[in-house]
C-alpha cells in the first residue's frame, strides 16, 4: 500500500523572541548596519527534532503529546504552513487541515460568500462548491442565517460553518487539529460520523488530539511526540498506555516536588519567626511550652496547610504507599497504605491517632481515629511505624490531601500535619460523587447488557 | 520561484473572489456605499481646487487650464498608487490566522489589496470622464490606447512595491510609520499638482532630476499627456523604460517575498 504522507527526519527551527529582537526597528536595524543579520534568526528553538514516520493511504493516524511536544508544528509541516528546516514532508492528494476553523471568513460578508471564498482558498472551484453548498449549510446547521453577516454569528455557528466547509473540500488527506470540541454533543457526534464515513470511503487521516480515548478508539496507529522527538510509534492502545504511564510519572514527580515543597514552607515558617518548638526530646521544656504559641487553628476545617504540635509524639515521616511501592500516584483499585514512622522520646500513654482525607474542594472525604474506633492507647516509646491501610482505594479520580495527627485524648496536639501530603487516584471508570461505596450492579433475566471491550 | 510564479495563476479565481469580497466588505454598513469611490476622489480634488484656487491663485501657469480636470488626471492614479502601498504595508499582518492556519499563497495578499485599489481607479474614470466632456477635451484613438499601457505599467510597478513592503513590514513594523510621511514627500515630489514644465523651468537646477528619478512622475506625466493635453503621445520612450524597470522590480519583490515567506507565519 503506498504512503498518503511520508515524514522523513523533519526538523522545524523557531526563531526565539529574545529581548533585542523584539523591539527590532528599522531604524535600528539601518542604524547598527543590522538590516541583513536582523532578518536572519539567532536564537533558535527547535520544536522538532528529526521526526520520521509514515501514514499508509486510507489509514486512521493519531499524534499524541503533551502541549508544547511539537504535534501542531508537525501538522503545519504537514499541510504545508510552514517549511520544515530539515527534512522532507510529501503527502500524496489533496489536503485539508481543520486546524484553525473558519480562519479566512471575513466578518463583514454573509456566510454564503464566505463559504465560497473559504472553498476556493481550499482548493475547490467555484462549481465544485456550488455543488456542495447545500449540503454545507445543512452539516452547519445554518440554513436560517446563512446569508446574514459571518460577524453576527455565535462562536458555535462560526466554528461549525468552518468546519462544514474543511470537510466538503473531500480532501485525501485530512488533517485534524483538537477541533472535535466544537460545537455541542449533536455536532461532534455529527463531525465523528463524517469522520468515519472518510475512512470508510479509504481517506487518510492525520489526527492531533489531547483525547486519548478518540486515538484508542478510532486511530489505526499512534504516534508519540515528546519534546519534538518520537517517542514511540504503532498501535494505538500500547502508545496510548506507554503515553498515560509516563504522564502519571510526570505527575507523580510533580505531586512530589509540591509536596516536599509544602514541607519546607512549613519548615521556613518555624525557622522564621515561627515561635520556638520545644526539642522533643526535652520532656520539661515540652511541659512547660505552651500549645498556643504555635497557634492551634480553633476550626480545623479552615486551616490551611500546616504543622504544630508539642512533638512529645514525633510524627518524622508519612510514606504513600501502593502496589507499586510508594509514590503519589494511585489507581482506584490498588491498596494504598499511609505509612507514618512515629517517635517519642519518653514513654507517652495517653495518644490518638488520626487521619483526615480532603478532596481537591477541601471537602472532607474521610476522618477517623484511633479513639473513634475504640482502640486505646497503652503506650508508645522510641521509634515505631504506623500503617492506616485502605484497600481497595475506592476513590474516584482526582487529587487528595491528608491529614496526619497524633493528639492526646483531650486534643493537644502532640504533632499535626495539615494537608501536607498530596497524592492523585486514576480509574479508568470515570464515575463522580466524593466517594465509591463498594458496588456491584445485578440484573435479572430480562435485562440484559454486555461488558464493553 | 518560477513555480510559485505559474502556481499564482492557478489563484486567479481566488484573487478575483478576494477582490471581489474586499471590494463589498470596505463599504458594507456605510449608507453610500460604492459611491465612496466616486466621492473619495472628488472630495480630494475640491480640497486642492479650493487651495489654488482662491488662497494661492495664480500660482499655476495657465497652460494648465481648467485646473481641475489637471489635477485630476494626476490624483486619480495616485490615489490608487498610494492607497495600495500603505494598505500592503498592513495587509500580512492583519491577515495573520490566514497565513498561520491555512495553506495560503500569501502573495495573493497584497496582489489583491493592489487590484481592489486598481478597482476603486476605475471607479473613479466616468468621473473624469464627465470632466472631459464637461470642458471639451477631445481626445484620440492613438492616444486612449496608451491608456492601458499606463494602467498596466503601473499596476506591474505598484505590486513590485507592494510585495516588497509587505514582506518587510513582517520584520519592520516601523515601516507603517515612515511610510506615511514618505507617500506626502512622494506626492509633492512628483508633477500632480503643479506641471512637470513649471517645476523645470522655475524650480532649482536639481529639480529636473530629482523629478525625472522618481518613478510617478512617468506615470503621472503619461496620464497627462493622454488626458490632458492636446496632441500626440510623447512621453512613450520614459514609459516603457519604466515599464521595463517595472517588470525588474515585480521580480525583485517577488524574489524578496518568496525568500521571505517561510518567515512569515512565525513573525506575524
Amino acid at each position: 500500500m503506498a504512503n498518503a504522507i511520508e515524514a522523513r527526519d523533519v526538523s522545524k527551527v523557531y526563531r526565539r523572541y529574545g529581548h533585542r529582537r523584539q523591539f527590532a526597528t528599522l531604524k535600528s536595524a539601518i542604524l547598527s548596519g543590522s538590516f541583513a543579520s536582523d532578518l536572519k534568526a539567532e536564537e533558535t528553538f527547535e520544536a522538532l527534532k528529526g521526526v520520521s514516520f509514515d501514514v499508509a493511504k486510507g489509514r486512521t493516524y493519531g499524534i499524541i503529546g503533551r502541549n508544547g511536544s511539537g504535534k501542531s508544528t508537525m501538522l503545519k509541516c504537514v499541510a504545508g504552513i510552514t517549511r520544515p528546516t530539515r527534512g522532507t514532508v510529501k503527502v500524496d492528494g489533496r489536503i485539508s487541515a481543520l486546524i484553525e476553523l473558519g480562519a479566512g471568513f471575513h466578518p463583514e460578508i454573509s456566510g454564503r460568500e464566505n463559504v465560497f471564498i473559504n472553498g476556493i482558498m481550499l482548493g475547490l472551484s467555484k462549481k465544485e462548491i456550488a455543488k456542495r453548498f447545500d449540503e454545507i449549510v445543512r452539516f452547519a446547521e445554518l440554513e436560517d442565517f446563512i446569508d446574514a453577516p459571518v460577524k453576527t454569528y455565535s462562536s458555535g455557528m462560526y466554528m461549525r460553518l468552518g468546519f462544514a466547509v474543511a470537510i466538503h473540500v473531500d480532501p485525501d488527506v485530512l488533517l485534524v487539529d483538537e477541533v472535535l470540541a466544537v460545537g455541542d454533543e449533536g455536532f461532534t457526534h455529527k463531525c465523528l460520523d463524517k469522520f468515519s464515513d472518510f475512512r470508510r470511503r479509504g481517506k487518510t487521516i492525520l489526527l492531533v488530539t489531547h483525547s486519548l480515548g478518540l486515538v484508542e478508539r478510532f486511530c489505526d496507529e499512534a504516534l508519540w511526540l515528546e519534546g519534538g522527538r518520537v517517542r514511540a510509534t504503532g498501535d494505538p492502545r500500547r502508545v496510548v498506555g506507554a503515553y498515560v504511564t509516563a504522564v502519571e510519572d510526570g505527575e507523580e514527580a510533580l505531586l512530589a516536588r509540591e509536596d516536599a515543597r509544602a514541607r519546607e514552607d512549613v519548615a521556613a515558617h518555624v525557622a522564621a519567626g515561627g515561635p520556638p518548638v520545644a526539642a522533643p526530646h526535652d520532656p520539661v521544656a515540652v511541659g512547660a511550652a505552651n500549645p498556643a504559641a504555635e497557634p492551634t487553628p480553633t476550626d480545623m476545617f479552615l486551616a490551611s496547610a500546616g504543622r504544630w504540635g508539642s512533638r512529645e509524639v514525633e510524627i518524622a515521616g508519612v510514606t504513600l504507599i501502593g502496589d507499586e511501592g510508594p509514590g503519589h500516584v494511585f489507581h482506584a483499585n490498588e491498596k494504598l497504605v499511609v505509612r507514618l514512622a512515629v517517635t517519642a522520646a519518653s514513654p507517652v500513654t495517653d495518644f490518638v491517632f488520626g487521619f483526615g482525607l480532603f478532596n481537591a474542594d477541601g471537602v472532607c472525604v474521610y476522618g477517623t481515629n484511633t479513639d473513634l474506633e475504640d482502640l486505646d492507647p497503652a503506650e508508645i516509646n522510641g521509634s515505631g511505624q504506623v500503617d492506616f491501610v485502605i484497600e481497595p482505594l475506592g476513590l474516584i479520580e482526582g487529587t487528595y490531601k491528608i491529614d496526619v495527627a497524633v493528639h492526646r485524648r483531650d486534643g493537644y496536639p502532640y504533632d499535626y500535619h495539615r494537608l501536607l501530603y498530596t497524592f492523585r487516584v486514576k480509574s479508568r471508570t470515570k464515575d463522580v460523587g466524593i466517594y465509591r461505596p463498594p458496588h456491584r450492579w445485578v440484573f435479572s433475566d430480562g435485562v440484559k447488557l454486555t461488558t464493553r471491550i | 520561484m518560477l513555480h510559485n510564479l505559474r502556481q499564482l495563476l492557478r489563484y486567479r479565481g481566488l484573487i478575483q473572489s478576494l477582490v471581489a469580497r474586499e471590494l463589498k466588505a470596505r463599504y458594507r454598513g456605510s449608507v453610500l456605499g460604492f459611491f465612496w469611490s466616486f466621492i473619495n476622489p472628488l472630495l480630494l480634488l475640491s480640497i486642492y481646487t479650493f487651495v489654488f484656487r482662491f488662497v494661492l491663485p495664480g500660482t499655476h501657469p495657465a497652460e494648465i487650464e481648467p485646473y481641475a480636470l489637471f489635477m485630476f488626471c494626476g490624483i486619480l492614479p495616485w490615489t490608487w498608487f498610494s492607497s495600495s502601498l500603505s494598505e500592503s504595508a498592513n495587509v500580512l499582518i492583519g491577515h495573520g490566522n490566514l497565513i498561520k492556519k491555512v495553506l495560503f499563497p500569501a502573495e495573493i495578499l497584497p496582489i489583491v489589496t493592489v487590484l481592489s485599489n486598481m478597482v476603486h481607479f476605475f471607479l473613479g474614470l466616468p468621473i473624469l470622464v464627465g470632466f472631459l466632456i464637461y470642458y471639451w477635451r477631445p481626445i484620440t484613438l492613438g492616444e486612449i490606447a496608451w491608456f492601458p499601457v499606463v494602467v498596466l505599467i503601473q499596476a506591474l510597478f505598484t505590486t513590485g512595491m507592494a510585495l516588497i513592503l509587505s514582506a518587510l513590514t513582517v520584520h519592520f513594523r516601523d515601516i507603517k510609520d515612515l511610510l506615511s510621511n514618505l507617500l506626502t514627500f512622494w506626492f509633492f515630489a512628483t508633477p500632480i499638482i503643479y506641471p512637470m514644465t513649471q517645476a523645470v523651468n522655475q524650480g532649482p537646477d536639481f529639480a529636473k532630476n530629482v523629478l525625472n528619478l522618481n518613478p510617478f512622475t512617468h506615470l503621472a506625466i503619461s496620464y497627462q499627456e493622454i488626458l490632458f493635453y492636446p496632441g500626440p503621445f510623447g512621453h512613450w520612450r520614459w514609459l516603457l523604460a519604466l515599464g521595463a524597470a517595472s517588470v525588474v522590480l515585480f521580480l525583485i519583490g517577488y524574489f524578496l517575498f518568496d525568500r521571505l515567506r517561510d518567515s512569515f507565519a512565525e513573525e506575524v
